[in-house]
């Protein structure tokens, strides 16, 4: 009888929940309870700052691999080689355009990181291209041979960076306006970081806009549900896939580009450590959808930052118990594409 | 005239060879139904006019046009709708939005549409809710409106009355009643009354292979043969 | 006699046969071997190629016989290998520490692998891929935090049981040195390869029981359709958490076996995603969902792996003058052409080199 009233109790409570935004507000919550254990507003504000910041770029990376994963139940074990390619391509460009970067003029510093990460778009988008009719095509709907084949094209992929850049590091340069940090009241901000995190919320709101606003982002919501039935009403899904899969891969592409600028320092391991992480995201997230992989990026990339400060030496494990935690609550992830 | 004809398909799914030399005439106007017990190869059979399996042999034939080798989404661009019997809808998308996306160009022809809202008055009220919310009724009214949409040629549809309460199968019957005054319909139905009001010509279908076709008046007079071929559905 | 199989099993082909035969010709040489190659370098290879045999064979098992894709393999190969070079480093070399090593390895990957099963065997198989990727890697970083225990990037040496030191003497004549024959010197290093193949080869007797017993064939089943085998009444999640455990526990024996051959243990030799990738390369092309391919694989990818990057070092320094051709031939790429052959043989020969083999003269 307890229970029942308990539950009664908590009915309200839910309801409440549910409409400020049910899963919504987990970051915020998380947001809360560290503010409590870390005590000092300004270490606050500039740990939240960071993990908003490596959220968004983790949002970049992670979306495409979702979307083409919800679309065409295609999971690209070598979604990565996308994001290694990105950094690459950006940081080579950037490293060539070095005399507008180093010149005295907004505007060309400007442009050269604009034609540093529209190299590595413009990658992205032939890559994907490449990779979805010749890699993927002939494995659709094959679960085993796509991990096998992607797997494969993975580590031709790595093998190609390295061929094509060396194994030692690589610096990344930064234009002056990227650099620095600004003061507010006594909480500093590094500029690059809300350079990130806006270039990532703009991407957010463009595919929210594709997705929710466009007839083709309404024919691929249909096809994450039903894509026979999509071809049935008089649709190329088939064609819809190479577009899609080419915008993923750009997105990664994009994302790579970003953590390059942020790193500053790359090595052709970055897509393989940033693989597992963008994973990690895609679970908690759910599969498929986009407001998810915000969701489950912005989440990764708050507790990283906040367990990195409060308990570093949890810091690695700490993506990983998260995905647990969250796995054992919601088994297919906080907010998947089909209900 | 003949609008759809199949000669002697064959169609396997995986390694089990579900049709063995199907052929049928579906003729222009009306509900050609098609009859048969559970896993006769109804299904497959609708399938396999869509494209959504291929026959590895014999010919569809529509409008004198062999469909071989087209894609589905071009075989629906020659104006054949399919309402499947899961009814296909988008659960995510409202209703609005699942009978939009059935739109050639992304507008609403307005008479069809006022027509579908008098045939189905649910889907007008619920015009803006997620299609998950629906009951199985009002789904299975927005996968036909959605077929209707757009003016078609053909409409294959698989068990449109399954699982639905009665008062609603009386508004489908008047639905599709209406329908057929334009369009040819290709039914397949397990109910054996609501078939026989609609039909005109009728097949049925059994182990795969066409075992008896006709018109619906002679076979629903002949008990006997009913009993024979649907020994099943006529309980 | 010789008619009697193949009149009982129609299956027989020649094909077939000939992949037996490789296999048995495979386990001669190795059994020979010492005596066969008698240089230090060829008896490594022969000892990798017995523990990967295993390792492969025990990967085969999840992924050829139950269609279960997981890149957590290496992991529990790990275990088993720390595992043994940890408790021979702080109790001595004796095998009360082996033992002691080997059975802690098993535990912490029955552990493991039942949690993992547990949790995510009943979720979409992309998930479970996923999840083990993440997990193996956490393994990864820990191993290389956990300096205290585990030596970090360095990794662990220890000494083995005496019996197995290369100064050990087996056999001594009259004079006191150590006996020879055929040349080869009978003393500890010779031992040591002895117990690595007597270990590999009682291990991978043990999973030919397995794929051929009853649950072999639940496996398959499983595997075909898994719908249908859980309406059979097969608790599907439940056979597949337990051969999630069973090769868990082989890969951990392995990693105990190469640990105890190599005396040293470090994140390249026993945890590294280098290692899964060679097994996957290696079931690929041997062939999946035959232990006979493991053997076929892991032969000659170990072979490549120690002799193909001689052959591609010195392609590359004759072509030094074409672009582009040293880099992709420096034998550090030999990854790549691998990588290729590998995407090849899965688009056109998904059944790798044992199955297209066993085919072959197949009436049908």
């Amino acid at each position: 009888m307890g229970q029942t009233q308990q539950e009664g109790a908590l009915e309200p409570l839910k309801s409440t929940l549910q409409r400020l935004g049910g899963v919504n507000l987990l970051p915020f919550a998380v947001a809360v309870i560290a503010f409590v254990l870390i005590g000092a507003p300004s270490s606050w504000v500039t740990l939240t700052v960071a993990g908003l910041a490596m959220g968004m770029m983790l949002f970049l990376m992670a979306s495409g691999l979702s979307l083409i994963f919800g679309l065409m139940d295609v999971l690209n074990f070598g979604h990565s080689a996308f994001i290694s390619f990105g950094a690459f391509v950006a940081a080579s460009v950037l490293a060539w355009l070095g005399g507008w970067l180093g010149a005295d003029s907004l505007v060309l510093n400007a442009l050269a990181v604009f034609c540093a990460f529209a190299a590595a778009i413009l990658f992205g988008l032939a890559g994907g291209w490449f990779f979805e009719v010749v890699i993927i095509k002939p494995v659709y709907r094959d679960h085993l041979r796509q991990i096998l084949i992607t797997m494969g094209a993975l580590i031709v992929a790595e093998q190609m960076i390295l061929a094509l850049w060396g194994g030692s590091p690589m610096t990344v340069p930064r234009p002056a306006f990227l650099t620095g940090s600004i003061l507010l009241g006594d909480v500093a901000i590094e500029v690059y970081r809300i350079f990130a995190f806006l270039l990532g919320l703009a991407v957010y709101l463009a595919l929210y806009w594709l997705l929710n606003r466009s007839r083709l982002g309404l024919l691929i919501r249909a096809g994450v549900e039903d894509r026979e039935m999509v071809e049935a009403l008089g649709f190329r899904i088939d064609r819809l896939f190479v577009g899609v899969f080419m915008l993923g891969s750009a997105l990664a592409a994009l994302g790579g580009a970003m953590w390059a600028g942020y790193e500053t320092l790359i090595t052709p391991a970055l897509g393989g450590q940033m693989m597992i992480v963008v994973f990690i995201v895609v679970i908690i997230g759910g599969l498929g959808s986009v407001e998810g992989t915000l969701l489950g990026a912005i989440m990764v990339g708050l507790v990283a930052n906040y367990v990195g400060f409060l308990a570093p030496k949890l810091a690695l494990a700490s993506n990983m118990l998260l995905m647990m935690a969250i796995l054992m609550w919601r088994p297919n992830g906080l907010r998947p594409a089909v209900t | 005239m003949s609008l759809l004809s199949l000669n002697a398909i064959e169609t396997a799914i995986g390694q089990y060879a579900v049709l063995h030399q199907v052929s049928l005439e579906v003729c222009e106007g009306g509900v050609f139904v098609l009859l048969g017990r559970n896993g006769a190869g109804k299904t497959t059979t609708l399938r396999s006019i869509m494209g959504l399996w291929r026959p590895s042999a014999g010919s569809v034939v529509f409008q004198g046009q062999d469909m071989r080798g087209l894609h589905t989404a071009e075989i629906a661009r020659l104006g054949i709708a399919y309402v499947p019997e899961s009814m296909g809808i988008f659960g995510g998308l409202t209703v609005e939005e699942n009978l939009i996306l059935a739109t050639r160009n992304g507008r609403f022809d307005q008479e069809r549409l006022k027509r579908i809202w008098q045939l189905f008055p649910a889907l007008e009220r619920f015009w803006s809710k997620q299609a998950w919310s629906l009951s199985g009724g009002q789904k299975q009214m927005l996968s036909v409106a959605r077929a209707i949409i757009e003016p078609r040629k053909l409409i294959l549809v698989d068990e449109p009355t399954k699982g639905l309460a009665p008062a609603i199968v009386d508004a489908m019957m008047e639905a599709f009643r209406d329908i057929s005054q334009t369009t040819t319909i290709l039914l397949v139905e397990q109910n054996f009354e609501f078939a026989k009001s609609l039909g005109r010509d009728m097949a049925v279908i059994e182990d795969g292979r066409v075992v008896h076709t006709g018109s619906m008046a002679d076979f629903a007079r002949d008990t006997a043969l009913q009993n024979r071929l649907l020994s099943l559905s006529a309980s | 006699m010789t008619h009697a199989p193949s009149l009982a099993s129609p299956k027989q082909t020649w094909g077939a046969l000939t992949v037996k035969l490789l296999v048995l010709l495979v386990a001669a040489l190795l059994l020979f071997a010492p005596f066969l190659f008698q240089d230090t370098r060829s008896i490594e290879v022969a000892a990798r190629i017995c523990v990967f045999i295993v390792l492969v064979a025990s990967y085969d098992v999840l992924i050829g016989y139950t269609g279960i894709v997981s890149f957590a393999h290496t992991m529990f190969f790990g275990f088993g290998a720390y595992g043994a070079a940890i408790a021979l480093r702080t109790m001595g070399p004796g095998w009360d520490a082996i033992a002691l090593g080997a059975s802690v390895g098993c535990v912490i990957s029955i552990v493991v692998a039942a949690a993992i099963g547990l949790l995510s065997l009943r979720v979409k198989a992309i998930f479970f891929a996923m999840i083990t990727l993440a997990a193996a890697s956490v393994v990864m970083v820990l191993a290389s935090q956990l300096s205290q225990i585990t030596g970090g990037e360095d990794g662990i040496t220890y000494k083995t049981p005496a019996v197995f030191k290369t100064a050990y003497k087996l056999l001594v004549d009259d004079h006191g040195k150590v006996v020879r024959w055929f040349g080869v010197k009978i003393n500890g290093k010779l031992a040591a390869y002895y117990f690595v193949y007597a270990s590999c080869f009682a291990l991978f007797l043990v999973m030919l029981r397995l794929v051929g017993s009853p649950i072999g064939t639940v496996l398959k089943a499983i595997r075909e359709n898994e719908a249908r085998a859980e309406a059979i009444g097969y608790r599907v999640v439940a056979y597949r958490t337990f051969v999630f455990c069973f090769s868990a526990v082989v890969a951990s024996l392995a990693g105990t076996i190469y640990a105890i051959w190599l005396k040293y243990t470090g994140p390249k030799t026993a945890l590294s995603f280098t290692i899964m990738i060679d097994i996957l390369l290696m079931v690929v092309i041997g062939g999946m969902g035959t232990m006979w391919g493991a053997v076929i694989g892991a032969v000659l990818l170990v072979l490549a792996q120690y002799y193909l990057r001689d052959l591609m070092g010195s392609a590359a320094e004759a072509l030094v003058n074409v672009p582009l051709a040293p880099q992709v031939l420096a034998p550090d790429r030999w990854l790549f052409w691998l990588g290729i052959i590998f995407i090849l043989l899965v688009y056109n020969f998904p059944k790798g080199i044992a199955g297209t083999l066993a085919d072959k003269g197949a009436s049908r």
